[in-house]
């Protein structure tokens, strides 16, 4: 339970990242933290007690085993994660090219 | 990059990538060829296989990297993995259903040639991961040198 | 024959085709998209035709022969084909209008690979029944269009584009720590298995938790307010086609659909949840119309109506009527008609004159006179004036809202009508009407196949209007009632699969 709830503290540590600050390579580590945080819950929700990895063997007893089902999901929602972020890091080296700047507080020409 | 005389890491980064790139590709052959067998598959060994291009680009500079894979040869890879993938799925209409597994007989279990279609989707995806992977850092790189 | 899997299939094969031969021959990419759209619509009205004949209304794929819930299976009732035809026509009128228009950008391929990938996106989402492959494809299609909006690299796009970006991924977070949750506590995937386990384990304290985590992440994507700041930065600075199907048909697939899937399929709804739709929606009009009638760029001003018609949607689909969400669901399709055909009339003016400012345009009725009538067409729809197909959709909302009691609902609806009206009004005058101005006397009308496609789309804002009719009622209300239905679609669907 106490895994649960430092899994939804490591998730609001990325959403103050994502709002607050100012730098926009650390937006993109505060989210970044935010999609760990998901990914890390996901897998912990198939912890079964005394369970051993989901892996059959030629020579092994099948026993207590975790659930695989979270463990293959968090693997798609990883390369998700990843494509996200090569897109927004190429977008901000861009925005770096055309403003000069990283700070958001510049980046400001869209208003109204 | 601008003080060097010539680019990349220096003398003993070198020599030490060139004894550990063709081990780091060989290492993410064998995750995605055993895929069905232990864990890994087509996404973390297609990763490990753009990573010996990186340690390859890191260590020696874009061009030599870019001499061994173009972004050109990169992107016709990525689609190709995609197509494969895509032409896997769409035989199994001739045995009545998407993604049906008609065509590879099931073997043995825990063997290599075993387990349907897994190995040769994961052989795909690889492709494509990792072609993916090396297009990406590519194209971030020859960003980087466009601007200044 | 069972099409389902077609609808992914063709879009996904002429992405990476595209990707691999668009580089070296050039008229390729426009062949193989257009080609591959109409097979798709045809397709969707085939699909369309095959739904009505069935007893039960319901089509579903197993794929590779595994049976659920083990495997994933794709699920085609009465409101998925409704989505479908809305998407796929669409889809197809846009391609027919970048053959042309893309010619301004370089690289129309990668255009074609990104759109082609959106599509698929879109049509996974609609035609799936499994919950995390719903995410898939909804994350599919929100990376294609992050990258869209970027397409033309100048710097407001670009801002426009990470703004966009980091807020789908932040939503696309929240749905993703819902759907965690979700299987921990049912221990499945399948939406209709995990409408059947929800109910036979009586009201949990966990659904307000995941319902409001599903509303911001699927509201995000639907653009509600509060939810809706990246949408006025990110539809004006993509290029016109895809501001059309951003605007016309990606907030509704993503958003609204799965939204409503979830709510009442899945979980069932309850007063409280229909009650928070109906002030979101509410809210979204009254917010939307409000900041747009005081904007002077062009496609600006059409993002923040997208934003109050949204609002008009949700509010009839929060009612929970039949009446109400038959309302909500025709409204949705009529407003991906007419705002497209808005969005390309924008772009048409923005090929012709090269400015989207108010200020800077006049007088083009004389000169382009296909965008002028289409655009006042697509302006009487949207402002809900008959015979035109805005019109019904807006009265059977209102009707609904006084059906079920909710006199000051009804009375914002109006409102917020109205300024619709003014609001359109003022862009008709300044950008149609009046003298030309000097710099604008070489103005030509556009080529032939945007002209085609925006009149395409306007024959069908007037034709769209029979849908009222009993005679072909039937499109709408067989949609209204798989969603009325409620935990009907987890029985039908699960005796589909034995």
């Amino acid at each position: 339970m106490a895994a649960y709830f430092l899994c939804l503290v490591l998730f609001s540590i990325g959403l103050y990242c994502v709002l607050r600050k100012r730098n926009l390579i650390k937006i993109v580590v505060g989210l970044g933290i935010i999609e760990y945080a998901v990914n890390l819950f996901f897998a912990l929700v198939g912890y079964r007690a005394r369970g051993r990895a989901p892996i059959l063997s030629a020579d092994q007893v099948i026993s207590n085993m975790v659930d695989p089902i979270p463990q293959a999901l968090v693997l798609t929602a990883i390369v998700i994660g990843l494509a996200v972020t090569a897109l927004i890091v190429a977008i901000a080296i861009k925005i770096y090219e055309k403003y000069g700047t990283f700070d958001i507080t510049k980046i400001n020409k869209l208003k109204g | 990059m601008q003080r060097n005389v010539e680019p990349g890491m220096t003398l003993i980064v070198k020599t030490i990538t060139r004894l550990t790139v063709g081990l780091i590709l060989l290492f993410g052959i064998y995750i995605v060829l055993h895929g069905h067998l232990s864990p890994g598959g087509g996404f973390a060994g297609g990763v490990i296989i753009a990573l010996s291009f990186v340690h390859l680009m890191l260590a020696f500079g874009k061009d030599v990297a870019l001499k061994k894979l173009s972004a050109g040869v990169a992107s016709l890879l990525e689609s190709f993995g995609a197509l494969m993938f895509l032409s896997i799925a769409v035989l199994g209409y001739i045995g009545g259903c998407f993604f049906l597994n008609f065509f590879m007989n099931k073997g043995l279990p825990f063997h290599l040639f075993s387990a349907g279609i897994i190995p040769l989707c994961n052989i795909a995806i690889s492709l494509k991961v990792g072609a993916g992977l090396c297009a990406i850092f590519t194209a971030l790189v020859l960003l980087n040198k466009t601007d200044t | 024959m069972n099409t389902a899997p077609l609808f992914v299939i063709i879009p996904l094969g002429t992405a990476f085709l595209v990707s691999l031969v668009g580089k070296y021959y050039k008229r390729s990419s426009d062949v193989f998209s257009n080609v591959a759209c109409c097979i798709l619509l045809g397709l969707s009205f085939y699909t369309l035709s095959i739904i009505r004949n069935i007893p039960t209304h319901l089509l579903v794929y197993k794929i590779g022969g595994w049976a659920p819930p083990v495997g994933i299976s794709m699920v085609i009732d009465s409101l998925s084909v409704f989505m479908l035809v809305t998407v796929n026509l669409i889809a197809f009128l846009v391609t027919v209008y970048s053959v042309d228009y893309m010619n301004k950008y370089t690289d129309k391929w990668k255009f074609y690979t990104l759109f082609m990938l959106m599509l698929t996106g879109m049509n996974g989402v609609i035609i799936t029944g499994d919950l995390f492959n719903m995410f898939v494809f909804l994350e599919i299609a929100s990376i294609a269009s992050y990258a869209l909006v970027a397409f033309g690299t100048e710097s407001e796009e670009l801002e426009a584009s990470f703004k966009y970006a980091v807020m789908g991924s932040v939503a696309s977070s929240f749905i993703l720590l819902g759907i965690a949750v979700l299987y921990s506590y049912t221990s499945t995937l399948n939406m209709a298995d995990m409408a059947l386990s929800l109910t036979a384990k009586g009201p949990a304290k966990i659904l307000p938790f995941v319902s409001v985590l599903f509303l911001m992440g699927f509201g995000l994507k639907a653009a509600l307010v509060p939810f809706h700041a990246w949408l006025p930065d990110a539809h004006p600075s993509a290029p016109a086609p895809i501001s059309a199907m951003l605007s016309g048909v990606l907030i509704k697939s993503l958003g609204v659909y799965a939204l409503a899937r979830i709510l009442f399929n899945v979980f069932g709804v309850t007063d409280v949840i229909l009650s928070i739709l109906m002030f979101l929606g509410a809210l979204s009009m009254l917010v939307g119309v409000f900041l747009a009638v005081g904007q002077w760029d062009f496609k600006r001003l059409l993002a923040y109506h997208s934003i109050s018609q949204i609002g008009y949607v949700v509010l009839g689909i929060g009612l929970g009527s039949p009446l109400g969400i038959c309302g909500g669901l025709f409204h949705l399709f009529n407003h991906s008609i007419f705002k497209s055909l808005l969005f390309l009339n924008s772009g048409a003016i923005v090929y012709s004159v090269g400015t989207r400012d108010l200020h800077a345009m006049g007088g083009l009725r004389e000169k382009m006179p296909v965008t002028a009538n289409t655009s006042l067409v697509a302006s009487m729809s949207i402002a809900g004036i008959p015979p035109f197909n805005g019109f019904f959709s807006k009265l059977i909302i209102i009707f609904a809202c006084v059906q079920s009691g909710h006199f000051g609902y009804a009375f914002w609806a109006v409102v917020g009508s109205v300024l619709t009206l003014a609001s359109f009004m003022k862009v008709q005058r300044y950008a149609f009407f009046g003298a030309l101005g000097k710099k604008r006397q070489d103005v030509k009308e556009v080529p032939l196949a945007m002209q085609i496609s925006m009149a395409i789309l306007a024959v069908i804002c007037l034709v769209a209007s029979t849908l009222v009719l009993p005679a072909f009622s039937d499109f709408v209300t067989s949609a209204a009632a798989v969603l009325s239905g409620g935990k009907e679609y987890a029985n039908l669907v699960s005796g589909a699969f034995k």
